[in-house]
């Protein structure tokens, strides 16, 4: 009993701690791309890349402010999103998910590169950029907080905040932005851009200022990452984070102001409870070893995510906050 | 509005007509009475002008128009066998497919280089064949989508509702009138997604109208529209031109056309073949030849197509009553 309890706590932690956050905010812009516009941005882990090496490298590397390394990160992702969606954004709507899948994953690549790390510190990575951050918190950040059954580290208490400020403000924006004129354009583009074409809207420059706005929110959530483990490596930045992203805005309903809000802690409090509760009850001999092992876990807890999504498309296809008239006017 | 075709000669020229008391759906009428049936034929008001525009795909040329000109504030009808190239010089007209070569303007200004958004913006507003309703906007977020110049639109303004709400307001109230005229009202807050091919239908023309266009070019508007919906959709046509709009239509439907148009184009083989007024179309012979094709002497009045009918019906119960009397001798034949 205790166990579950144990189980429960750290799951809470998870659902509240930096890596929801940080899927939260890759998984608020993909609802703006994807949700909104109708746009298959298959590469947003890039502009979260981006975003926390824009303050790791104008930080240590290039020994600037950390807020200008803020600032150098969002602007590295505006130029992405610029640079994949001037090409592929006229094109059908598969080329952007093509152009963006190879570019999260060739970025990813030219990072941890050799003739990169003089910039980016390659596989090994850049840290030691968080330092001016941290010590704007309130309270001490040498010492751990109690807070129901878990342990926090006050610099992770202070990020927390930060990331989850950050998240009710981009939801606010998302909000205010949707329920606007211009958020009623996007939402049409989704529908049929040749409609809103015959209707005097300029689709191409709306589809490009909802890459890019999708984009910085994802930048932020890199920035929340990098910040937190206080280290940026490329290999953090893996593609299938894209992809549980899009699992944890599918979870929370897409084209809902707090779809991926809710998606992500659900994500990662499924996750982490998976973890902990299997691995308590290999060790207590419930699961036999022969059935499964503590390493095993790791994995197993995707597969457990992978079915509890395909039960919830089969029975609320909507999320858990979506529309089902909405979803299910697509069977027409 | 046929009376009146009926009463006056096609080439009986009424000047008292073209007189400022005259209604304004006289008005353009009066003004190609006069025309020769010609095609090519220079109107006294173009509003939309064709040079030479030809589009091809493949080995097979879609539209090649030499010379078209299309009178301001007249309805024009398009008529022509399936794959004719209507749809494609719709396509052409408003920037959604660029021909291999011509040129076309409207009010003089050569539209050749604009993307469709900014033809929608001068006023030529189109709709399509294969109806684009925005399914999961409700009807009433798809009637505001066509109000032009809207200030909210822009990212920067729409986070400050102060700047648009007033107009958003406006634009709801126009909305909801044509809706009500188009007898959508009571569906405002639906998706519309929900509705039937025909409401659909009538969605697309009033977001379009929304726009306050000085051109509305209709695919095929009556198309799955039942018969008293239809008649009342061709009195909204009518209204369209008594505000002074151009109005552009496909139809294959010839009673329609017969009845709204002031002038009709006839299209086949991507070619126009025929231009004039509706009363001149029957009587063409390129026109029966091409646009009937094969049913050369398939009816053209209700009355010829009713009798017809009933032709055949008898000859149908003739042969029914013949077999009848065969299957009772035979005894093993059964009838369909
Ligand atoms: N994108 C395309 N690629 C290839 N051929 C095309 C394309 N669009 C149209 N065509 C061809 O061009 C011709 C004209 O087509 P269009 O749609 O303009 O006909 P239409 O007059 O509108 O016919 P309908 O009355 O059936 O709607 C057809 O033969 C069609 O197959
Ligand atoms: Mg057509």
């Amino acid at each position: 009993m205790s166990e579950l309890i144990n189980a429960f706590a750290i799951a809470g932690k998870a659902a509240l701690g930096f890596q929801a956050i940080f899927f939260a905010l890759l998984a608020i812009g993909i609802n703006v791309h994807f949700g909104y516009t109708g746009l298959l941005n298959f590469g947003q882990i890039a502009f979260a890349m981006l975003g926390g090496f824009g303050i790791a490298i104008s930080v240590s590397q290039w020994g600037l402010p950390f807020w200008v390394g803020v600032l150098v990160g969002v602007a590295a992702a505006v130029v992405l999103a610029l640079l994949l969606g001037l090409p592929t954004l006229r094109l059908r709507a598969d080329y952007l998910a093509i152009v963006t899948i190879a570019t999260a994953e060739g970025l990813r690549l030219v990072f941890r590169s050799v003739s990169a790390t003089p910039v980016t510190g390659g596989t090994r990575g850049l840290s030691a950029f968080n330092r001016d951050f941290i010590d704007l918190a309130p309270w001490d950040t040498g010492r751990r907080y109690d807070i129901l059954g878990t342990s926090w580290s006050g610099g992770e208490l202070w990020v927390a905040a930060v990331g989850w400020l950050l998240v009710i403000l981009f939801s606010l924006l998302v909000w205010q932005l949707m329920r606007s004129p211009w958020g009623r354009v996007l939402k049409a583009i989704r529908e049929d851009e040749d409609a809103v074409r015959a209707l005097g809207k300029n689709v191409y420059a709306y589809k490009l200022q909802a890459l890019v706005l999708g984009g910085v929110f994802g930048a932020f959530g890199g920035m929340v990452y990098a910040v937190n483990t206080g280290s940026a490596n490329p290999d953090q930045y893996q593609n299938p984070n894209t992809f549980l992203a899009y699992a944890a805005l599918i979870l929370g309903g897409a084209a809902r102001v707090l779809g991926p809000v809710i998606g992500s802690m659900l994500l990662l409090f499924i996750l982490q409870f998976a973890d902990t509760g299997l691995r308590a009850l290999i060790s207590n001999g419930v699961i036999p070893d022969e059935l499964l092992t503590s390493t095993d876990v790791a994995q197993i807890r995707f597969v457990l995510v992978g079915l509890g999504l395909i039960l919830l498309l089969v029975f609320r296809p909507q999320g858990i906050f979506g529309d089902r008239r909405e979803v299910m006017l697509d069977a027409r | 509005m046929p009376a009146d075709i009926g009463s006056h000669g096609a080439h009986a020229a009424r000047p008292d007509e073209l007189s400022g008391q005259a209604a304004p759906q006289r008005l353009a009428q009066a003004a190609l009475r006069d025309l020769p049936w010609e095609v090519g034929v220079a109107k006294p008001d173009p509003a939309i002008v064709v040079d030479g525009v030809t589009r091809t795909f493949g080995g097979l040329t879609a539209v090649s128009v030499d010379h078209l000109e299309i009178q301001r504030g007249g309805i024009t009808g398009l008529i022509g066998p399936n794959g004719a190239g209507k749809t494609t010089l719709f396509n052409l007209l408003t920037g959604f497919d660029q021909p291999n070569t011509g040129t076309w303007s409207f009010d003089g200004r050569p539209l050749g280089k604009l993307s469709p958004h900014q033809v929608a913006r001068l006023g030529v507003v189109r709709t399509f064949q294969l109806t684009k309703a925005l399914s999961r906007l409700t009807v009433l977020q798809n009637m505001l989508l066509g109000a032009q110049g809207q200030r909210g639109e822009s990212f920067a303004r729409a986070l400050l509702p102060g700047t648009w709400r007033a107009q958003e307001k406006a634009n709801t109230e126009r909305a909801m009138e044509l809706l009500r005229r188009f007898k959508l009202d009571a569906k405002k807050d639906d998706f519309a997604g929900i509705l039937s091919g025909g409401q659909r239908k009538l969605l697309e023309m009033a977001r379009a109208l929304m726009s306050e266009p000085k051109v509305v070019m209709l695919d095929e508007p009556m198309a799955g529209v039942n018969p008293a919906l239809t008649q009342s959709l061709l009195g909204h046509v009518k209204d369209l031109r008594e505000e002074g709009m151009t109005v552009i239509f496909v139809e294959h439907d010839m009673d329609v056309v017969r009845d709204i148009s002031d002038w009709v184009v006839v299209m086949a083989a991507g070619q126009v073949i025929a231009e004039g007024p509706p009363e001149s179309i029957s009587q063409n012979k390129a026109v029966v030849d091409a646009y009937l094709g094969a049913h050369h002497d398939a009816p053209l009045t209700v009355e010829d197509e009713d009798r017809m009918l009933a032709e055949d019906e008898a000859a149908l119960a003739e042969e029914r009553r013949g077999r009848h009397s065969a299957d009772t001798t035979d005894g093993k034949r059964t009838t369909r």
